[in-house]
């Protein structure tokens, strides 16, 4: 630039040598330089979007929505919406159910919920916490109907048969200071529109149900004289009116209304799960995940009887170890020979290694079963050969052992073809090399070539751990009792109780620990020696 | 923006009028269990009706077992393929209580019986759940090896307790559901009050202290097919399955196997419409439907498979096997003979206690 | 140093050696050879001509499928590789990649159980040898190629072995480097009085580090001689044409008498030359003749000399020496140099000159 400078004859401005460097058509040359590599990027950028938009939606959405749908919670106060808000100030600890206002809030929240069909998925919901809310939610969506609320409609249409016209209500609903004077009304409204829109139905043609006269009887009954007084919206006589001769109205109790449906609804225990899983999001699933239990007064341990996670966790952490291991002891020996063998035959070979693949897992996993068990094959030779009583054969299957065995074969090709990869890269003359130096067989094994495979043992471990702690077909069918993983329960949560918060949590934890051995390896054998070929 | 409420509504009701006219999709499809039980649905039920409306498409589906799962994953994906999904009653109620089920009057969606009773009546308390249509009524019961049991065959489902008489591995259902029932049974709990005791911390343990008695001795079982295939094996004595399987052990494959129905537990199997289904799809799941569970076609399904059928009215009908030539009748597990000692299952308790339960259970097996 | 070598102080020896791999060719061919102690000895040849496989027999890593191999007198055929303490450096060193330098010299060490001071002794002092004292904590991938193969030799020497077997170490270093190296690797084993078999297949990396070089061809030793006797007396036209720069001329013998003979060459012209290996009167043979000993000033050679015709087709100047391309008898390759002297002329091309040699000069070889 220096000589670009000096050769011309008058220099310009930008080209002094303090000033910007100019590209050929005067921009600076920062930014002409910036534009050419942001255009470069976002070339690059276009071309692995395919794969970018990929890798997000198949690959980090599925594990975004797991971990949000570990801790959300928003059914109960969706379904609830009332109740949860009247719950806040009850204390679970007084020993005494709720009040009236409650049961108040949570019958308009069961009309509009057993409408919408959403009173059982939240009975379901809960009963993951609760034993018999699930039917106590069911039996009560079929007996809200025929509470004896009834009585208020009756009572109030005798008064003023106009409230019996959807077009009194329209009317009185349609004003900011009517819905100021009755709110209770006013949000059962609400929750009547949208029954009747669900319906396809005409609001103007609907007659209004009673869980509305219930809300106007409560509201009214609760409306000071001044406010009534102050009232000038649409129907202002006629609310006046009814206001005025709300006393004479028999009121219902709506928590008897309830105790009659159940008993439970009586039980602080049910109250308390509600008011302790009303928040949006919940440590709950959590806390089940690893044994322990969000009670409405506070976490617990789960009783002894149904811990289960945590053993499951580490069962599942052996097993998978074991199972890795066991991959190492027979998948090296193999691959040692596979890469000692002239590539035409180590070919073949390596073919015979990906069988496995070729076969179904089902059929795979049966045929260990036909090989394992007490009538099976290998009991039979042995029975044959007399190392084994008739009467005493070996179990051999429907256990951990059975389990290790048949993973380790579905498991092992990939142990094998990571280690392969690794050692066809040792050149043979550094066994050599150590033998000429003085070295036995072994010692040249063990000190020269060995630590040169453990990259392919790093890379073959991490495949076979991580594939075998989220397998769950083979232990369903092989495991018995003492050989399933927590995938099993992930699975049973998924298919059979859909719990899916709680599977989101079980799978977030094992996630958790993934990453966690992860960070050791890493940190003990660190990661970039690992050689996935 | 008025014109194009207008043209909405205009649209609507077109929509609407094409629904009313009954339009139907020509394909439909149908969810089932694969398998033997699979092949009796097809030839009972779809191909008759496919002979009645050619060009219709049926396509079968064998996701049964996952099949409240991937419903509840396609409806909240908000594209359900499916349009009859054949379930067990407990799945039924669970799926009609999470809303992706359709309800139904049945006198509305299904036929008559053939002498005039009203669909209601002739399926009585078989409509466990407002969106179950009830298909066949099948027991889980157990079979035992006729060449292991020496001279005294088990009689009485309690023999699953006697190690002393019965030595050997048997086959139970790797859940809580049966075996509690069976286990309090045989602890004495007369039949009525099962579920009460059952209901109680102690009626929990009273049960778990049964089961404790045999557990080195239990294979569990968590698909149909391994009980049969272990009592062919020799692999166990005795062991709990679906009473169509055993049939198939015993008749088909002779196998040196018998039935041991007492305190068979009875279970219902029928289908659900999936919820929020497009009309005209809904169109004509409704038609199969209503062909499908009429009395003559419950009545042929038990030609190929040993299930009851649902319909009061279809069991006169029932018939010979259509390929083994035998008398079927024997076989259903509603035939007096077989059903001396019964036990009905309790969807409603289980709904409740089954996470309990299954917890309870899952760290006793565990331990 | 005599040729054959004397059987008594022969330190290394092939008796009849034959090696086959594949049991139909013979790599290795009645293989006779004998390296006295504290010799330096050369395998060269082509590659592929089996001196890495007669090395590998040496070290233990092949086996002679016939003959005997003796180190110190004693028959090692049997003995393991490890067990026979030899020294060895591989092309490509073949140094641990996951062991330091320092520990790549312990290793030998180690696994002769020495403990751990004297060790540490012998590695410094080793560095210390090979100039490479500040370098044990690296590891070998942060080294040059250079250095790598100091440390090579450094490790191959550690442990004392008395013979020290080298596979073309320094093919994979540049010119000079290598030459370098050369130097090194002779002074080290002069010096430590070790015997060394080194493998190339450089000629001149051949003549100027051994005491004696094996030419070998296909298997067999084409010629046995310290490097000035193997350059001026060639036994053969292999050796002739592959150790140094050779002028060629085809011809048949005319007549042999009293240490000479005159050849006839092809295009009819005569010269003398003398008879190493040639078949008979009347044979073909190839005559071979240094490019500096060919003199252009006849003054020089005797009187009675034969000449040749010859055309000047390039002259070169390299600065030492000139380089002059002749045509002579139809060889248009006909190279001579001639010394930068002062009063030296310089051809021009297309002058025609006459050249001529010593008889003592010209060798007759085989054709
Ligand atoms: N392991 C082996 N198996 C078969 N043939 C071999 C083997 N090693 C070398 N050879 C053959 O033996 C001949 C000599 O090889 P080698 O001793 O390596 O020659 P050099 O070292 O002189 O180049 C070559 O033809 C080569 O192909
Ligand atoms: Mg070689």
């Amino acid at each position: 630039m220096a000589e670009a400078t000096a050769d011309t004859a008058t220099p310009t401005p930008g080209s002094v040598a303090t000033g910007p460097m100019l590209a050929a058509d005067g921009v600076p040359l920062k930014r002409s330089l910036a534009r050419a590599l942001r255009r470069e990027k976002l070339r690059a950028l276009a071309l692995i979007a395919p794969l970018l938009i990929f890798i997000l939606v198949s690959f980090i959405a599925p594990i975004v929505d797991m971990l949000f749908r570990s801790v959300e919670n928003e059914i109960v106060s969706e379904t609830l919406p009332r109740t949860v808000v009247a719950l806040k100030d009850w204390d679970y600890e007084s020993g005494e159910g709720p009040g009236e206002d409650v049961y108040a809030a949570l019958y308009v929240d069961l009309v509009e919920a057993e409408e919408m069909k959403t009173h059982t998925r939240l009975g379901s919901r809960l009963n993951y916490e609760m034993t018999g809310i699930s039917s106590l939610f069911r039996k009560t969506g079929r007996g809200i109907g025929r509470m004896d609320t009834d009585a208020y409609t009756k009572a109030i249409t005798t008064l003023d048969a106009a409230w019996n016209e959807p077009a009194t209500w329209i009317a009185v609903m349609d004003d900011d200071s009517a819905r100021a004077l009755l709110p209770e009304t006013a949000s059962a409204w609400s929750s009547w529109t949208r029954i009747v829109a669900a319906n396809n139905d005409d609001i103007a043609k609907e007659e209004p149900g009673d869980f509305l006269f219930t809300t106007l009887y409560r509201d009214l009954s609760a409306a000071t004289p001044d406010a009534l007084a102050g009232y000038e919206g649409p129907e202002a006589a006629r609310v006046r009116e009814a206001a005025a001769r709300i006393g004479s109205i028999e009121p219902v109790s709506l928590r008897e209304q309830f105790l009659d449906i159940d008993k439970d609804w009586s039980d602080v225990q049910v109250w308390g799960t509600i008011q302790a899983f009303s928040p949006k999001y919940t440590p709950g699933y959590f806390l089940s995940a690893v044994d322990l239990q969000e009670t409405p007064s506070g976490i617990e341990q789960q009783p002894d009887d149904q811990k289960i996670y945590r053993l499951l966790f580490k069962r599942t952490m052996f097993m998978s170890l074991a199972i890795m291991f066991s991959c190492i002891l027979l998948g090296y020996p193999v691959a040692f020979l596979l890469s000692s063998l002239p590539l035409r035959t180590s070919n073949v070979l390596l073919i015979l290694v990906l069988l496995p693949f070729w076969t179904s897992l089902l059929v795979r996993t049966s045929a260990w079963k036909v090989l394992l068990q007490q009538q099976g094959v290998i009991n039979d030779v042995l029975v044959w050969m007399g190392v084994v009583a008739d009467n005493d054969r070996l179990v051999m299957i429907n256990n951990q052992f059975g389990t290790i065995v048949a993973m380790t074969h579905i498991l092992l090709p990939f142990m094998i073809l990571p280690l392969y990869s690794v050692m066809k890269t040792i050149p043979p003359t550094y066994l050599r090399a150590a033998k000429s130096l003085g070295a036995t067989n072994w010692t040249a094994f063990w000190r020269v070539y060995f630590p040169q495979s453990v990259p392919g043992i790093g890379a073959g471990c991490i495949l076979v751990f991580i594939l075998s702690i989220g397998y769950y077909i083979t232990p369903e069918l092989v495991g018995g009792t003492t050989g399933t993983f927590i995938s099993n329960r992930i699975a049973y949560h998924i298919s059979s109780s859909l719990n899916w918060g709680l599977a989101a949590a079980l799978g977030t934890i094992l996630l958790v620990l993934v990453l966690a051995l992860y960070w050791v390896y890493d940190r003990i054998v660190g990661i970039d020696n690992v050689n996935l070929g | 923006m008025k014109t194009k409420t207008i043209l909405m509504t205009a649209t609507a009701v077109v929509l609407a009028g094409a629904a009313s006219a009954e339009e139907m999709a020509d394909s439909m499809t149908l969810v089932s269990w694969g398998g033997a039980y699979q092949a009796s649905q097809v030839n009972a039920y779809s191909e008759p009706y496919k002979a009645l409306n050619p060009g219709l498409e049926v396509i079968w589906d064998e996701s049964s077992n996952e099949a409240v799962a991937k419903l509840r994953a396609m409806n909240e994906a908000g594209n359900v393929t499916w349009d009859l999904v054949d379930v067990v009653a407990s799945d039924a109620i669970r799926l009609c209580d999470e809303g992706l089920a359709m309800e139904f009057d049945p006198d509305e969606l299904l036929a008559e019986g053939d002498d005039g009773t009203p669909a209601s009546e002739d399926f009585g308390d078989l409509i466990v759940s407002d969106c179950f249509i009830p298909q066949i009524v099948y027991s889980t019961t157990f079979g035992y090896r006729t060449d292991m049991v020496g001279d005294t065959p088990p009689t009485d489902v309690c023999a699953v307790f006697d190690t002393e008489t019965y030595p050997g591995k048997r086959s139970l259902e790797k859940r809580p559901i049966n075996n509690m029932e069976w286990a309090l049974i045989c602890d004495g709990v007369s039949d009525e009050e099962v579920y009460d005791v059952l209901e109680t911390e102690e009626g929990q343990a009273r049960a778990f202290a049964k089961l404790d008695t045999i557990k080195d001795d239990v294979i569990w079982w968590s698909a149909g097919a391994d009980t049969p295939q272990l009592l062919a094996d020799g692999e166990v004595v005795m062991g709990s399955t679906y009473n169509g399987r055993l049939f198939s052990v015993i008749e088909e494959q002779k196998q040196p196997v018998a039935m041991l129905w007492d305190a068979q537990v009875f279970d219902l199997d029928g289908w659900i419409i999936p919820a929020g289904l497009p009309a005209d799809r809904l169109a004509r799941v409704k038609d199969f439907v209503k062909f499908a569970t009429d009395t003559q076609r419950l009545a042929d399904q038990a030609k190929y498979i040993s299930y009851g059928p649902a319909r009061q009215s279809s069991a006169p009908l029932v018939g010979k096997h259509a390929e083994l030539g035998i008398e079927m009748a024997p076989h259903m597990p509603t035939d007096p003979n077989n059903a001396k000692h019964t036990f009905l299952y309790n969807y409603e308790w289980w709904a409740d206690y089954r996470d309990d339960l299954d917890a309870k259970f899952q760290a006793w097996l565990a331990q | 140093m005599n040729a054959t070598g004397p059987a008594a102080s022969a330190f290394v020896e092939f008796e009849r050696v034959q090696k086959s791999y594949d049991g139909e060719t013979l790599v290795v061919k009645d293989l006779n050879l004998s390296v006295a102690k504290g010799e330096f000895l050369t395998m060269l040849g082509p590659s592929g001509s089996g001196k890495t496989t007669c090395l590998m027999m040496l070290a233990g890593f092949e086996t002679a499928t016939h003959g005997e191999i003796r180190l110190g007198g004693k028959e090692i055929n049997n003995i393991p590789p490890h067990k026979r303490g030899i020294g060895m450096v591989f092309q490509n060193y073949a140094l641990f990649p996951h062991m330091t330098v320092a520990e790549n010299l312990s290793f030998p060490l180690e696994v002769r159980k020495i403990d751990k001071a004297t060790r540490e002794e012998k590695v410094k002092r080793a560095l210390d040898m090979v100039q490479m004292g500040a370098f044990g904590g690296r590891r070998p991938a942060q080294l040059s190629g250079g250095q790598q193969q100091r440390i090579a030799l450094a490790r191959a020497l550690v442990f004392e072995p008395e013979l020290v077997l080298m596979d073309e170490p320094l093919g994979a270093l540049d010119k000079q480097l290598r030459e370098h190296m050369q130097f090194e690797i002779t002074n080290l084993a002069h010096n430590l009085g070790i015997t060394t078999v080194y493998v190339t297949h450089d000629q001149t990396e051949a003549l100027t580090m051994s005491d004696r070089v094996a030419v070998f061809d296909d298997g067999v030793i084409q010629q046995l001689a310290p490097p000035d006797e193997l350059y001026e007396q060639p036994q053969n036209s292999f050796v002739a044409q592959f150790i140094g720069e050779n002028n060629t001329l085809h011809g048949s013998v005319e007549k042999i008498s009293g240490g000479r003979c005159t050849v006839r060459l092809d295009d009819g012209q005569v010269i003398d030359a003398m008879p190493v290996k040639v078949a008979g009167e009347g044979e073909r043979t190839l005559i071979s003749i240094r490019p500096e000993r060919v003199e252009v000033n006849s003054d020089s050679l005797g009187p009675d000399a034969h000449t040749l015709d010859a055309e000047v087709l390039e002259f070169i100047y390299m600065g030492d020496v000139f380089r002059t391309r002749l045509r002579v008898a139809g060889n248009d390759n006909f190279v001579i140099k001639t010394r930068n002297r002062a009063d030296q002329t310089r051809l021009a091309p297309g002058e025609k000159v006459k050249i001529g040699w010593l008889p003592e000069d010209c060798r007759a070889l085989d054709a």
